[in-house]
C-alpha cells in the first residue's frame, strides 16, 4: 500500500478524532454533559489501559511465552472485580479532596508534602518515558510494516522521521484538548469522548482480525482449537511465581499508572460509574484477549519463522492480501498508541507543572510577579510540559533504538509505578502511615527498582558496567542487579519486583513506625482513612433498638429544653403509631434526633452525645476534636452576641442621654432666644416710643434732653447687651483667643476697682484687701481675669444692699492654683437663688438693675473656664461671696 | 371724662414713655413697678383699663389677669396686655387668660393711643 494513502488514512483519521474531542467539549461548555458523562464513557476510557502494547505486544508475547500474557489482562480484571471497593474508595477520595494527579492524591495525603508530589513525579515520568517510547516504537514499527517496500521500488521514509512527525502530532492534539482550560478539578470531556471512539476502534480492529484469522483462515472454532493444541503456545507451562508476580504487577499497574488514575480518578463524573466499569472493564479486556491466542498460532504457522511476532495482528492480513483489514488493525493499533500518549502525557504535565514548576517558579519569582494570571503560568507549564514529556519519550526511543521488545518495557514499567503501591494502599486504609515512611519507601523501591530493572535494560556496558552484573558494585557480590543478596534464582523481573516490593513496603512501615504524623498529616491521613464516615452531610447511620428512648429523652431536654423536646418525641412517637413520648430508637429517629440536636449544639457534639447513648463507645478524637472546635466557635458566636447585646443596650443608653440632652438643649435655646428677643425689644420700646414723642414735637426743652439722655442710655444698654452675647458666643465654643502673659495680681484688681468705680460711682465702698498677698505673678489672660474681677465688683457696688457697703478681697495661694474672694457686707443671695446665678438672663431683681440683661455671671463663669479655673459662689460669708481660682502658670490649651 | 389708666410695667423708660403719651391724651395714669401689690392696686384704682407687661418681677403678668378675671368686681374691666417676647404663643396665652388686647414691644405710639381709646370706649 503506498505509504501515502496511509499517512493520508491516518491524517483523517487523526482530524475525525479532533472533531470528535471538538464536539464533545462543546458540548460540555453549553453543559449539555449528557452522555459525556455516561458509564459507557468510563468505562470505554478506562481502556486506555490497552496500549499498542497489548494491542501488538500480546500477540508477540503469546507466541513467544504462551499463555503468560493472560496475566496481563487478569491482574487487572482482579482489581476490578475483587478490589473495586479499594477503588471505590480512591474514588471517593479523589472527589471529596479534589485530586488532580495520583502525585497529588499521594503528597496531599500526607499533610500536603510536596516532596512526596516531586517523588511520585520523577517516578512515574521516569517509569513512563520508556513506555510512552514503546508507543513511538509501534507506531513507527507499524508504518514500516505497512509501508515495506514493495515491488514498484517504493522504500518508507527512516522511521525517524516518522517517529518525530507522530510525538509533534500527539503533541498539538494533547496541547489542544488537555490544555483548553484549567479546571479546579482536572477534567477533559474532550479528550475522555476520543479515548472512548479510539477504544472502540481498537476493539473492533482486534476482534476483526480474530475473526477473519478463526473464519477465514482457519475453518472456525474447532479447527482453531486443534491449530492452537498443535502449537506450543498451548503447553501449560505454569511458573507460579513469575505468574504471581505479573499479576501483582498488572493489577499493581491498573491502579498506580499515572494515565488509569487520570481516567479512574480524575476524570470519574460519577461514583457509580465504577460499579457500572467493574464489570464491563473486564468484559472489554476479554472480548480484547479472546482473539490472542489464534492471532499468535496463525502467525507463527503462516508467516516465516523472522517475522516480528509483535506485527502479527498486521502482518497476518497483509499477507493474505486483506488490506482494508490491514488498514483497520493499523488504526485499532495506532489509536491504542495515541490515547495512551494523550492521557500519559497531560496526567505526567499536570503532575510535572503542579508539583515542580509551579512550587520552582514560586520560589524564584520576583517578588512583584505576583499579581499577574497565574492560570496562564499554569497553562503555559502545561504545555510546555506535555511538550517535555513526549519530547523524553522520543528521545529515549531514539537512544534504545527501538530494538527491545514491546512487553519487556511495558512491565518494566508496570514496576515502576507499582512503587507508588504502599504509600497509596496503607495512606488510605491507616491512619499511622506518615510522610516520611512514604517517601522513604517510595525512594527505596524507586532505586531498588531502577538497579535491578530499570538500568540494567538498557543492556550491559550501557549505564551499568558490564562488570557490576557478574560480581557486584565496588566487588560486594551480594549487590549484584540481578541477584540482590545472592537470590539468584529468580528471573530479573520477578527479582526487580520482589525486592522493590518488600523494599518498599519495609521502609514504608519502618518509617511511619519510627515517626509521628504531623498536625496535617494526620487531619488529612483521617479524611482519606474515613472518607466514607465522614463524607459530608451524609448521616451516619444509627442500628435499631441500641439506645434507651428515656435516655433519649432526658438528653434531648437538657439540650433542646424540656417543651421542645417533649414536642418532637410525641410527635416522633405518633409518627410511628405509638401513643406517649417515647418513640422506638429506630434509625430513622435516631438520625433525626441527631439533626435536631446538631441544630442546637453542632453536628460533632451531636453525633459525639448519640454515639454515648447508643453504646458506640467509639468517641474518636476526631469526634473530641470536633466537638471542642464546635464548641469554640458556639463560645465565641455567644460571647460576639452578647457583647453586640452590650453594645446595642450601650449605644441605646447613649442615643437616649444624648437625645435627652438634645432635647433640654432645644428647651434652652427657645429660652435663650425668647429671653434675647425680650432683652432686645425693651431698650428697642424706649427708644422708639421716645423717638416718636421727640418728632412729634411741642415739648419743653429739660423734657427734650431728659428724653434724648433716655434713648440714648437705651442705645447704650443695646449695644452692651449684644457684645455680652458675642462675648459669651466665643467663650462658649472655645474659639476664644487667649493672650497669655505673666502679670501682677495686685494690679490687675487695682484696675478692675478703678474700672467698677464707675458703676453706682454715688456709692462709697470700704475696700479691704491683702497687699503682701497680692502680690504674685500669675501666668494667665490678664484682661479675661480683670474682666471678671470688674464684673464682681460691679455686682457688688450695684447689689450690695448694706448701709456702709463693704468689699473684701482676698486672696490665697494653694500648690499650682490662686484664689481671689471677694466678699461684700450686703444680704447674700438666697439660697434657692444660689444656682441660678450664673445661668444666663439670671437677673434675680431689677430693682437695681444697672443696665445688665443678666448676662455678667454667665460670662464669668465662660471665662474662668477658658482661663482653665472656676468661679463659684461662697455661701455662709454673711454677704455675697464669689471665689475666683485660676492656675498659677496657664499652658495653652492641647487640643 | 378722663380715663383713668393703671399701667403695671417694670421698665422705668417705658413707663414714663406711656405716661407721657397717654397723659397728653386725656388719660389719667397711674403707674406700678411691681407685679406683687398689682391685684390689689386695680381693686383700689378700679381704672378704666388696666396696661399689664406680662413679665415683671415677682409675679408673672398673666397670673395678675386670671385673679382680676376671677374676681367679679374685676371680671369685666379692660386689660391690655404689654410683652416683649412677641411669641405667638404668649399672645393666645394673653387671650386664653381673658386679655382684650395685646400689644408687642416695641409699638408705635399711634397704635398705643387708637389701642387705649377703642379700649376705654369699649
Amino acid at each position: 500500500m503506498p505509504f501515502n494513502i496511509l499517512v493520508l488514512s491516518c491524517l483523517a483519521y487523526v482530524i475525525f478524532l479532533f472533531a470528535v474531542a471538538w464536539a464533545a467539549e462543546r458540548r460540555a461548555d453549553r453543559g449539555q454533559l449528557g452522555w459525556l458523562q455516561s458509564p459507557l464513557i468510563y468505562t470505554l476510557s478506562l481502556s486506555i489501559y490497552c496500549t499498542a502494547w497489548t494491542f501488538y505486544g500480546a500477540v508477540g508475547y503469546a507466541a513467544r511465552s504462551g499463555l503468560e500474557f493472560l496475566t496481563i489482562y487478569l491482574g487487572p480484571t482482579l482489581v476490578f472485580v475483587g478490589w473495586w471497593w479499594v477503588l471505590r474508595k480512591l474514588v471517593r477520595i479523589g472527589r471529596q479532596q479534589r485530586v488532580t494527579s495520583i502525585a497529588d492524591l499521594i503528597s496531599s495525603r500526607f499533610g500536603k508534602s510536596n516532596l512526596l508530589g516531586v517523588i511520585v513525579t520523577v517516578i512515574a515520568v521516569v517509569a513512563a518515558t520508556p513506555y510512552i517510547a514503546l508507543q513511538l516504537q509501534s507506531v513507527t514499527l507499524s508504518f514500516s510494516v505497512f509501508a515495506s517496500p514493495t515491488d514498484d521500488g517504493f522504500a518508507p521514509p527512516g522511521t525517524e522521521a516518522t517517529a518525530v512527525w507522530v510525538a509533534a502530532g500527539l503533541a498539538l492534539f494533547t496541547i489542544l484538548f488537555g490544555t483548553r482550560n484549567l479546571d479546579a478539578k482536572e477534567q477533559h470531556h474532550g479528550i475522555v469522548t476520543a479515548i472512548a471512539v479510539e477504544a472502540v476502534v481498537k476493539l473492533v480492529a482486534l476482534i476483526a482480525v480474530g475473526v477473519f484469522v478463526v473464519w477465514f483462515m482457519a475453518d472456525g472454532p474447532a479447527d482453531m482449537i486443534a491449530r492452537i493444541d498443535a502449537s506450543d503456545i498451548a503447553d501449560w507451562n505454569l511458573q507460579p511465581g513469575r505468574w504471581a508476580g505479573l499479576l501483582f504487577a498488572a493489577g499493581a499497574a491498573v491502579i498506580c499508572l499515572p494515565r488509569m488514575f487520570q481516567v479512574m480518578v480524575v476524570e470519574n463524573a460519577d461514583e457509580r460509574h465504577l460499579a457500572t466499569a467493574s464489570w464491563a472493564f473486564p468484559l472489554y479486556l476479554f472480548a480484547m484477549s479472546m482473539f490472542i491466542v489464534p492471532i499468535a498460532v496463525m502467525g507463527l504457522e503462516r508467516l516465516p519463522s523472522s517475522a516480528n511476532p509483535d506485527m502479527f495482528v498486521l502482518t497476518l492480513p497483509l499477507s493474505e492480501g486483506q488490506g482494508a483489514l490491514a488498514m483497520l488493525a493499523f488504526l485499532g493499533g495506532f489509536s491504542s498508541a495515541t490515547s495512551m500518549v494523550i492521557v500519559e502525557s497531560i496526567a505526567l504535565a499536570t503532575m510535572v507543572s503542579n508539583h515542580i514548576v509551579m512550587p520552582v517558579w514560586l520560589r524564584l519569582r520576583p517578588a512583584k510577579a505576583v499579581s499577574g494570571d497565574v492560570r496562564r503560568l499554569v497553562l503555559l507549564s502545561r504545555r510546555i510540559s506535555i511538550g517535555v514529556v513526549l519530547g523524553l519519550g522520543y528521545a529515549y526511543y531514539r537512544m534504545s533504538g527501538g530494538s527491545a521488545a514491546l512487553a519487556a518495557i511495558g512491565l518494566i514499567a508496570f514496576v515502576g509505578v507499582a512503587q507508588f503501591l504502599p504509600a497509596m494502599i496503607f495512606g488510605i486504609f491507616w491512619r499511622g502511615a506518615t510522610r516520611i515512611g512514604a517517601a522513604l519507601g517510595m525512594s527505596v523501591g524507586f532505586v531498588v527498582w531502577a538497579y535491578t530493572l530499570f538500568l540494567p535494560s538498557f543492556g550491559p556496558d550501557a549505564v551499568i558496567p558490564a562488570m557490576v552484573f557478574v560480581e557486584g558494585p565496588f566487588g560486594i557480590d551480594w549487590l549484584r542487579p540481578r541477584a540482590l543478596f545472592g537470590v539468584s534464582t529468580m528471573d530479573p523481573l520477578l527479582h526487580a519486583l520482589f525486592w522493590s516490593m518488600t523494599l518498599n513496603t519495609a521502609a514504608f512501615l519502618a518509617g511511619s513506625l519510627f515517626t509521628f504524623p504531623g498536625p496535617v498529616e494526620r487531619m488529612q491521613g483521617a479524611a482519606f482513612v474515613r472518607v466514607f464516615d465522614t463524607a459530608s452531610g451524609s448521616p451516619r447511620g444509627w442500628e435499631r433498638g441500641v439506645a434507651e428512648p428515656e435516655d433519649l429523652l432526658v438528653m434531648s431536654q437538657r439540650i433542646m429544653g424540656d417543651d421542645d423536646a417533649l414536642i418532637f418525641f410525641e410527635a416522633e412517637a405518633k409518627g410511628q403509631g405509638k401513643a406517649g413520648y417515647l418513640p422506638d430508637p429506630t434509625s430513622d429517629f435516631m438520625a433525626r434526633l441527631e439533626r435536631r440536636l446538631a441544630g442546637s449544639v453542632g453536628a460533632a457534639t451531636a453525633h459525639a452525645m448519640m454515639s454515648q447513648l447508643a453504646g458506640r463507645a467509639t468517641v474518636t478524637v476526631e469526634d473530641l476534636m470536633a466537638v471542642a472546635s464546635e464548641s469554640a466557635q458556639i463560645m465565641e458566636y455567644s460571647a460576639r452576641l452578647e457583647s453586640q447585646q452590650e453594645e446595642v443596650t450601650r449605644t441605646a443608653r447613649a442615643l437616649r442621654e444624648a437625645n435627652e440632652k438634645l432635647m433640654q438643649l432645644s428647651i434652652q435655646k427657645d429660652a435663650f432666644l425668647s429671653q434675647i428677643s425680650h432683652e432686645l425689644r425693651t431698650p428697642m420700646t424706649s427708644i422708639r416710643a421716645f423717638s416718636e414723642i421727640l418728632t412729634e414735637g411741642d415739648l419743653p426743652p429739660e423734657q427734650v434732653a431728659n428724653y434724648g439722655r433716655i434713648i440714648h442710655d437705651e442705645a447704650k444698654r443695646l449695644t452692651r447687651l449684644l457684645d455680652d452675647l458675642l462675648d459669651l458666643s466665643v467663650l462658649e465654643n472655645g474659639t476664644v483667643q487667649l493672650n497669655l502673659g505673666l502679670a501682677n495680681l495686685s494690679q490687675m484688681i487695682d484696675r478692675a476697682l478703678a474700672s467698677a468705680s464707675h458703676t453706682k460711682p454715688e456709692r462709697s465702698f470700704v475696700i479691704f484687701r491683702d497687699l503682701p498677698m497680692e502680690n504674685i505673678f500669675i501666668r494667665t489672660d490678664a484682661d479675661r481675669l480683670v474682666q471678671v474681677f470688674i464684673n464682681l465688683i460691679s455686682n457688688a457696688r450695684k447689689y450690695c444692699d448694706a448701709t456702709a457697703p463693704e468689699l473684701r478681697i482676698s486672696v490665697r495661694q494653694r500648690g499650682g492654683r490662686v484664689t481671689v474672694d471677694f466678699a461684700d457686707n450686703g444680704s447674700g443671695i438666697p439660697k434657692e437663688s444660689q444656682a441660678l446665678i450664673f445661668e444666663k438672663f439670671a437677673r434675680l431683681t431689677d430693682q437695681t438693675r444697672a443696665g445688665g440683661a443678666g448676662l455678667g455671671l454667665a460670662i464669668c463663669r465662660e471665662v474662668m473656664a477658658n482661663l482653665g479655673g472656676t468661679i463659684t459662689y461662697l455661701p455662709g460669708q454673711g454677704g455675697a461671696a464669689f471665689r475666683v481660682a485660676v492656675p498659677l502658670r496657664l499652658e495653652r490649651k492641647v487640643d | 371724662m378722663t380715663a383713668r389708666v393703671l399701667l403695671i410695667e417694670d421698665e422705668p423708660n417705658i413707663t414714663e414713655a406711656i405716661r407721657f403719651i397717654l397723659s397728653r391724651d386725656g388719660c389719667e395714669v397711674t403707674t406700678l413697678a411691681d407685679g406683687v401689690g398689682a391685684v390689689a392696686a386695680v381693686r383700689a384704682v378700679m381704672p378704666d383699663l388696666v396696661i399689664l407687661d406680662l413679665m415683671l418681677p415677682g409675679v408673672s403678668g398673666l397670673e395678675i389677669l386670671a385673679e382680676l378675671r376671677a374676681d367679679p368686681a374685676t371680671q369685666g374691666l379692660p386689660v391690655m396686655m404689654l410683652t416683649a417676647k412677641g411669641q405667638g404663643r404668649d399672645r393666645e396665652a394673653a387671650e386664653r387668660a381673658g386679655a382684650n388686647h395685646f400689644m408687642t414691644k416695641p409699638f408705635s405710639n399711634d397704635d398705643m393711643r387708637a389701642a387705649v381709646r377703642a379700649l376705654i370706649s369699649g
